[in-house]
């Protein structure tokens, strides 16, 4: 059995990475939310080139691998001009496939709604996009609080994705650690526990999430 | 006398939480004897049932089984299973099985025998509850009679001692009821040793050879038909079968 | 023009991404079944032992399992190929995701349908073995379909291993044609596309031929899996 060896030292410089892959995971998020409501309401209520686009937007990024989207980044789009930090183009690769993949939970949760409440907020004279702002969408972002908190933590395990293009997140530091000690089996393991404990500190805050904002009734039928 | 009992229930008691089911329920069942048992819901006909084969396992109380302890822990209770046909309520016919394939299980799986025996079987089966020409649909395919039907071959498939019925018609529409009772009507004429729980009353007065009735756990009265309908020594009796017939109607 | 010449080496590389994509879906598969019994039908032992591991698998991130897994068992003096360690590595986190599928569908089959088969004298395991996986598999083949959709893509992560799929052969060409990396990775998208799609359908062929009255109703799709 070999020798395990543990440095203290270590555990600074992964916390340092982690910041990182907080920033990193919190940030594609929240352009996630932005990108991926516009994208879930094209779907739903748009029409023509806009429906269209924001399928072809869902289909190109959810069809294809988020590896590649980071090097079409990262490596494509400095052959058309544009040069990106690889802090920026992590976030950018990331921020744009989440927005695929929040857009369909959105709009998964738009269509459960009953079609009665669009009749009924249209009756008392709201318009169209009054009534999906007053009516549709507060009922729909609580639907949508499940799915979306596995989509939180997948974004948080594929953050990992950026030390491919340098960047230092926890990723990053734990396999420079690990090359220059030849410790992979240590650091890793250490890695591991620490996306676990991530992993379950983000599912107990959504889970409490989900019963502040919860309404009797709501969700209950399915 | 004794060597004619095939069926030996003896104190089974069963308690569900705080709630105690079954308070110490004794019976025999004859060679060729049709008993029903009727009662109030709720009174642990259900559970007395699933307590002979051991489907719900009884709290205390021994079972026999044509000599063999049912209750024994040396007992292969699949094999005392594969001997006591069941027939659910709500059917359980295995719902990615076609009707044959319901009835054909048991024999190539249990019984072991070859494809064409089991098939051979498994038709003359379907034959006898009158289904011969749906043995390739599924059961959503069938009605809810029908599949009542299938399940009752699927449980004579298996030759079985006895057959045990749990309220076979509660869950099928009015007009559907009477091919599944006459089937065990059949059945019963036949010779076939069964135990049906049921709150049809017509069926029990005509076919059955002895009544049983249960209300709160236990067994208050049992006797002919003739003697539970026109002269009950039990108070409750009298009233329960008045009651039922007044719900159900005397005759289906 | 070189994109062009490049389009042969490209294919030839994506095998590899084939091969291990029914890799890695096959031993998911062999390994996810009897973690989801285990937590359905097991002991508290067994059923504790199968949760931890859907535990770990879930939560802990691909290319940390791959770094584990290749470059942690050399350290221990365990010599595997990446290819192999890459299989090991990203099937038995798929083994979590698919034990979850299987245990879901395994407990939305009604109970009667154990009862029943208990009542013609199956033993606990036939009835598993002949009644309920035959019908909890069924119901298992759409969100079957898209792990198995969001693994094809997640082969590509084998790259950081060093095993020669797809996305390293881009690379390789990119390196020497750093004008063309725009059109190169557009060309790998398009193979994912081709890939996924063609997924899909043969999945599609299977819901339809396994198809039994009585299981379309349940057959909902559940929104989809990420990769």
């Amino acid at each position: 059995m070999p020798q395990l060896v543990f440095k203290w030292e270590w555990l600074p410089k992964l916390a340092q990475g982690l910041t990182l892959t907080a920033e990193i995971t919190a940030t594609c998020i929240a352009i996630g939310i932005v990108l991926g409501l516009i994208l879930a309401l094209g779907r739903v209520y748009g029409r023509h080139i806009f429906y269209w686009l924001a399928s072809a937007y869902v289909q190109f990024f959810r069809g294809t691998p988020l590896l590649v989207q980071l090097l079409m980044v990262y490596y494509g789009l400095p052959s058309w001009g544009i040069s990106l930090s690889p802090f920026i183009s992590g976030i950018l690769a990331m921020g744009l496939n989440t927005a695929a993949y929040q857009a369909e939970y959105f709009r998964g949760a738009i269509q459960s709604i009953k079609a009665g409440q669009m009749l009924a907020a249209r009756s008392i004279g709201l318009s169209r996009s009054q009534a999906i702002r007053y009516v549709i969408l507060p009922q729909a972002l609580r639907l949508v609080i499940p799915p979306w908190s596995n989509e939180l933590i997948y974004m948080l395990k594929y953050s990992s994705i950026v030390y491919m293009v340098t960047v230092m997140d926890l990723m990053g530091v734990a396999r420079v650690i690990a090359a220059r000690n030849f410790r992979f089996f240590e650091v890793f393991i250490i890695t591991a526990l620490i996306y676990l404990a991530l992993v379950l500190i983000i599912s107990w805050l959504l889970r409490l999430l989900e019963r502040r904002v919860k309404i009797p009734g709501l969700g209950a039928e399915r | 006398m004794a060597s004619n009992v095939i069926l030996k229930v003896e104190d089974i008691h069963k308690r569900y939480g705080r709630e105690e089911v079954l308070r110490g329920v004794s019976f025999s069942l004859f060679k060729g004897e049709t008993k029903v048992i009727i009662g109030p819901s709720g009174t642990g006909k259900s559970t007395l049932l699933r307590c002979i084969n051991r489907l719900t396992p009884p709290d205390r109380g021994r079972v026999w089984l044509d000599g063999v302890e049912v209750s024994h822990p040396k007992t292969n209770i699949n094999k005392i299973r594969a001997a006591i046909g069941f027939v659910f309520q709500d059917f359980n016919l295995f719902t990615h099985l076609n009707a044959l394939d319901n009835v054909r299980l048991g024999l190539l799986k249990i019984k072991r025998l070859d494809k064409k025996k089991a098939t051979e079987i498994a038709m003359m089966e379907l034959e006898r509850v009158g289904l011969a020409e749906k043995a390739k649909a599924y059961p959503a395919e069938l009605s809810g009679g029908q599949q009542q039907r299938v399940s009752i071959a699927r449980a004579l498939a298996m030759d079985p001692k006895v057959i045990l019925f749990d309220e076979p018609t509660s869950a099928l529409d009015p007009e559907l009821i009477g091919e599944v009772l006459e089937v065990m009507t059949d059945l019963a004429r036949a010779g076939m040793t069964m135990v049906v729980v049921s709150h049809e009353m017509g069926f029990a007065r005509s076919v059955a050879d002895e009544i049983i009735f249960m209300e709160g756990g236990v067994i208050v009265e049992q006797g002919s038909p003739e003697q539970l309908f026109t002269n009950p020594r039990q108070k409750r009796t009298g009233e329960f079968l008045r009651k039922i017939t007044e719900l159900y109607g005397e005759a289906s | 023009m070189i994109v062009f010449r490049g389009l042969p080496g490209l294919f030839q590389a994506s095998l590899l991404n084939i091969a291990l994509l029914f890799g890695l879906i096959g031993l998911g598969f062999v390994v996810g079944i009897p973690i989801a019994l285990f937590q359905v039908y097991g002991n508290r032992l067994l059923g504790g032992v199968a949760s931890a591991w859907e535990w770990f698998f879930r939560g802990v991130p691909e290319l940390v399992l791959l770094f584990l897994f290749f470059f942690g068992s050399a350290q221990l003096g365990l010599k595997i190929s990446a290819f192999v360690a890459a299989t090991l590595a990203l099937g038995f986190r798929s083994s979590a995701y698919q034990s979850q599928i299987f245990r879901g569908a395994i407990q939305a089959i009604p109970k009667g349908q154990m009862m029943a088969a208990h009542s013609i004298g199956l033993s606990r395991w036939q009835a598993i073995r002949y009644i309920i996986l035959p019908q909890a598999l069924r119901l298992a083949i759409p969100p079957w379909s898209n792990e198995f959709s969001s693994v094809i893509k997640d082969t590509t992560l084998a790259y950081a291993i060093g095993v020669n799929e797809i996305t390293r052969y881009a690379r390789f060409i990119t390196e020497r044609h750093y004008r063309l990396a725009m059109a190169v990775y557009l060309v790998v998208a398009l193979i994912f596309l081709l890939f996924t799609y063609l997924g899909n359908r043969l999945l599609g062929t299977l819901e339809h031929a396994l198809r039994v009255p009585g299981f379309e109703a349940k057959a909902a799709r559940a929104a989809g899996e990420h990769g």
